[in-house]
C-alpha cells in the first residue's frame, strides 16, 4: 500500500498549500482509476456516445429511406441487417443512439435545473418557502408521471426529442430536489454559511459557492441517475408509439419491430439491437454511479 | 450604541410546532462603544441566540433590537444589511466550522474584498491583509494560502478575528471565541480583544467562563434561563453577587490554593445577606431590580 505513489498515507505531510490541492484530486483520481465499476459503466457509456456522435457522419443515406431488400439478416453491406422494409438497421441504431442521448441531456438536464433549484432554495431558505416548495414537490411527486406524459404527448401533433425531453424533465425532477433539499438543509446550517452571510454575500451566490461546491460529488450522481431515468422513460414512450414523430429512436426502432411482427418472423437483427443498446446505456450508467459513489465516499472504497 | 429592549426569543418545537421554548425572556441590555460586555451563562441560556440575534442571523420574535437609533429587525433589502454588516461582525465559537472546508482559509478576505472594497489594488490589499494579520499576531507566511485543515484553532480564530479588523468594525460580537482554544493561545486573544477595544471597538463577549468575563469586561451580565439574572460593572458583580444564582456559579470556580471543602466551610461560616429579588408577575416578562447604581438583579427561577 505504501509503495503506491499518491496514496494517501505517503503523501507528504509538510506539503506546502499548493500540493494539497493536488493531493486531493489526485486522491480521487487514484481511486477513480482503479475502480473496475466506474472504469467499465465510463467505457461503455463513452463508448456508445462516441458511436452516436460519429457513427452518423458515415452515413449518407437517412436512418428511414428504404435503401436495400427486404428482410436480410446482419451481412458485410447491411451490418445489422434491414428490416421487413429495406431499411438500414445500423443506420437507425446510430440515428437511435443519439437521439437517445439527446433525450437523456434534454430530459435529465431540465429534471436538474428544477430539482436542484428547487431543493437548494427550499433547504437555504427554510420556514415558509421550504413548506411551499416542499409541497409543491410532493404534489408532482404523487402524480402518476407516466399517465399524465402520455395525455399531454397525445396531444401534441408533432413531437420531437426536444419536446419529449422538456416534458419528461418537468415530471421527473421531485426526487432530485428533495434529495438536494435534505443535504442542503444541514450544510446551510453551518458557521461558515453563516459568516458569508455576515460578510453581505447575495444567497444565491452563497448556495452557489458555499453549499454547492460542497455537495459536487452528490450533484454528479444525481444528474447522472436523472440522465437514465429520462432515456427509460422516453423508451417507454416510444415503444406505445408516443415517440418523436420526426425521427428515430432506439424506442421507436423497438416499437416498429413489435408492430411488424419481428420477434413472429425470426428477425432478431431487428429488435435485438434497440433493446441491447437502452439496456446498456441505462445499465452502464448505474454501475457509473455505484463506482462514482464509491469513489467518492470512503467508506464504501474497497481498496 | 447597540441597545437591546424587552427581546424575547421563542421556538416552536415539537412534530407540528406546538411547543414552544422560551430561549431569551425580557432581555433589556446596553453596549456602548468601545465598551466590552460579557454575556455569561451555562448552556441553554440563550446567550449564543443573543448573539445570533444581534447579528441578524436570527429574528427577535418580539422586542427591539436597535444600532445606533436604528431597529435592525426593520432593515431590509441586501444594500442595507451589508451596510449594517459593515459595522458590526461577528465571530463564531467553532472555528473549524467557519471555514468551507474545500476552500483555502483567507478566502474569508477575499469574500470581504469582493464585497466591501471592490475597488482597492492588489498591492493595497495585501498590504492591508498583511496588516491585519500581523495585529492578531499571526506569521502571513504560516496562515495564508493554506487550507483550513492545516491550521490550529487558534489561528483560525485569529484569522476571523483579522477578518473583522479589516472592516474595522464598530462592534464585534464574539461568541464563544476562547472555548475551543488552548490555553496559552487562550490569553493571546483575550489580550487582543483588550487591544481592539482600546481602538474603541466595542465587543459583546458571550462566554461560559466566569473568569474570562471577569479578565475582559467593563460589564457582565449573568443570564439564566434566558432571563438576565444579575447585570452590573464587572467588578460589582463579582465582588458582590447578589443573585443567589451568580453566588451559586462564582462559588463553583475552581480556586487553585483551596480545596472545595474549604470554600463550602467558609460559605458556612458568613452566609452573604439575602436581598428582596424582583418577582414576574407573569410568563413573560422579567423585570430588573436596581440594587446598586448600575448593579441590576433579576429575577429567581428556581
Amino acid at each position: 500500500m505504501s509503495e503506491i505513489a499518491g496514496a494517501p498515507g505517503t503523501a507528504d505531510a509538510a506539503g506546502g498549500p499548493e500540493p494539497t490541492t493536488e493531493r486531493k484530486t489526485s486522491e480521487v483520481l487514484h481511486f477513480a482509476v482503479r475502480n473496475p465499476k466506474l472504469l467499465i459503466g465510463l467505457g461503455i457509456v463513452l463508448s456508445l456516445l462516441l458511436l452516436g456522435i460519429i457513427g452518423p457522419l458515415f452515413i449518407e443515406h437517412g436512418p428511414n429511406e428504404y435503401v436495400g431488400p427486404k428482410s436480410q439478416p446482419p451481412s458485410g453491406e447491411y451490418w445489422l441487417g434491414t428490416t421487413s422494409f429495406g431499411q438500414d438497421i445500423w443506420a437507425q441504431f446510430v440515428f437511435g443512439l443519439r437521439a437517445t442521448f439527446l433525450i437523456g441531456v434534454f430530459g435529465g438536464g431540465v429534471a436538474f435545473v428544477i430539482g436542484t433549484t428547487v431543493g437548494f432554495v427550499a433547504g437555504y431558505k427554510g420556514g415558509i418557502v421550504d413548506e411551499i416548495l416542499n409541497m409543491l414537490t410532493n404534489v408532482v411527486l404523487v402524480l402518476p408521471a407516466l399517465v399524465v406524459l402520455i395525455v399531454i404527448t397525445a396531444y401534441l401533433e408533432v413531437r420531437g426529442v426536444f419536446i419529449q425531453g422538456v416534458f419528461i424533465g418537468l415530471t421527473s425532477w421531485p426526487w432530485a430536489a428533495r434529495a438536494v433539499r435534505s443535504q442542503a438543509l444541514s450544510l446551510s446550517t453551518r458557521d461558515y454559511v453563516d459568516l458569508a452571510r455576515l460578510s453581505g454575500r447575495r444567497t444565491w451566490r452563497i448556495i452557489t459557492t458555499e453549499i454547492a461546491p460542497n455537495m459536487s460529488s452528490y450533484l454528479v450522481m444525481s444528474f447522472i441517475l436523472l440522465f437514465g431515468g429520462s432515456i427509460l422513460i422516453a423508451a417507454g414512450l416510444d415503444f406505445i408509439g408516443l415517440g418523436p414523430t420526426n425521427g428515430v429512436s432506439l424506442g421507436l426502432m423497438l416499437e416498429s419491430a413489435m408492430k411488424w411482427s419481428s420477434l413472429y418472423l425470426g428477425m432478431w437483427w431487428w429488435f435485438i439491437p434497440p433493446g441491447l443498446g437502452i439496456t446498456a446505456i441505462v445499465g452502464s450508467l448505474y454501475i457509473l454511479n455505484v463506482g462514482l459513489d464509491e469513489v467518492f465516499n470512503p467508506k464504501l472504497r474497497e481498496l | 450604541m447597540l441597545e437591546l429592549s424587552h427581546v424575547h426569543k421563542v421556538y416552536r418545537v415539537g412534530a407540528f410546532g406546538g411547543g414552544r421554548l422560551r430561549a431569551v425572556r425580557d432581555v433589556s441590555l446596553k453596549v456602548e462603544s468601545g465598551e466590552v460586555v460579557s454575556l455569561i451563562g451555562e448552556s441553554g441560556s440563550g446567550k449564543s441566540t443573543l448573539g445570533k440575534m444581534v447579528l441578524g442571523l436570527f429574528k427577535p420574535t418580539s422586542g427591539v433590537i436597535s444600532f445606533d437609533g436604528t431597529d435592525i429587525t426593520t432593515i431590509r433589502g441586501h444594500a442595507a444589511r451589508k451596510a449594517y454588516y459593515r459595522r458590526v461582525q461577528g465571530v463564531f465559537q467553532d472555528p473549524f466550522s467557519s471555514f468551507n472546508p474545500i476552500f483555502k482559509a483567507d478566502r474569508v478576505f477575499e469574500m470581504i474584498r469582493s464585497s466591501y472594497f471592490p475597488g482597492t489594488s492588489d498591492a493595497d490589499w495585501r498590504e492591508r491583509v498583511l496588516k491585519a494579520v500581523g495585529t492578531v499576531r499571526l506569521d502571513p507566511e504560516n496562515v495564508l494560502g493554506k487550507y483550513p485543515h492545516q491550521l490550529s484553532g487558534g489561528q483560525l480564530q485569529r484569522l476571523l478575528i483579522a477578518r473583522a479588523l479589516l472592516l474595522d468594525v464598530d462592534l464585534l460580537v464574539a461568541d464563544e471565541v476562547i472555548s475551543m482554544l488552548d490555553a496559552s493561545t487562550r490569553i493571546d486573544v483575550l489580550n487582543l480583544l483588550a487591544d481592539l477595544k482600546e481602538r474603541g471597538m466595542a465587543i459583546l463577549f458571550v462566554t461560559h467562563d466566569l473568569s474570562l468575563g471577569n479578565y475582559v469586561s467593563d460589564r457582565s451580565v449573568i443570564l439564566r434561563k434566558g432571563a438576565i439574572a444579575e447585570m452590573g460593572p464587572t467588578a460589582r458583580v463579582f465582588e458582590n453577587p447578589l443573585h443567589p444564582y451568580s453566588r451559586h456559579l462564582l462559588s463553583c470556580v475552581p480556586q487553585l490554593h483551596r480545596t472545595w471543602a474549604e470554600v463550602d466551610a467558609e460559605m458556612k461560616a458568613n452566609p452573604p445577606e439575602d436581598i428582596d429579588l424582583p418577582v414576574a408577575p407573569d410568563e413573560e416578562s422579567a423585570p430588573l431590580l436596581e440594587a446598586e447604581k448600575g448593579h441590576f438583579v433579576g429575577i429567581d427561577q428556581g
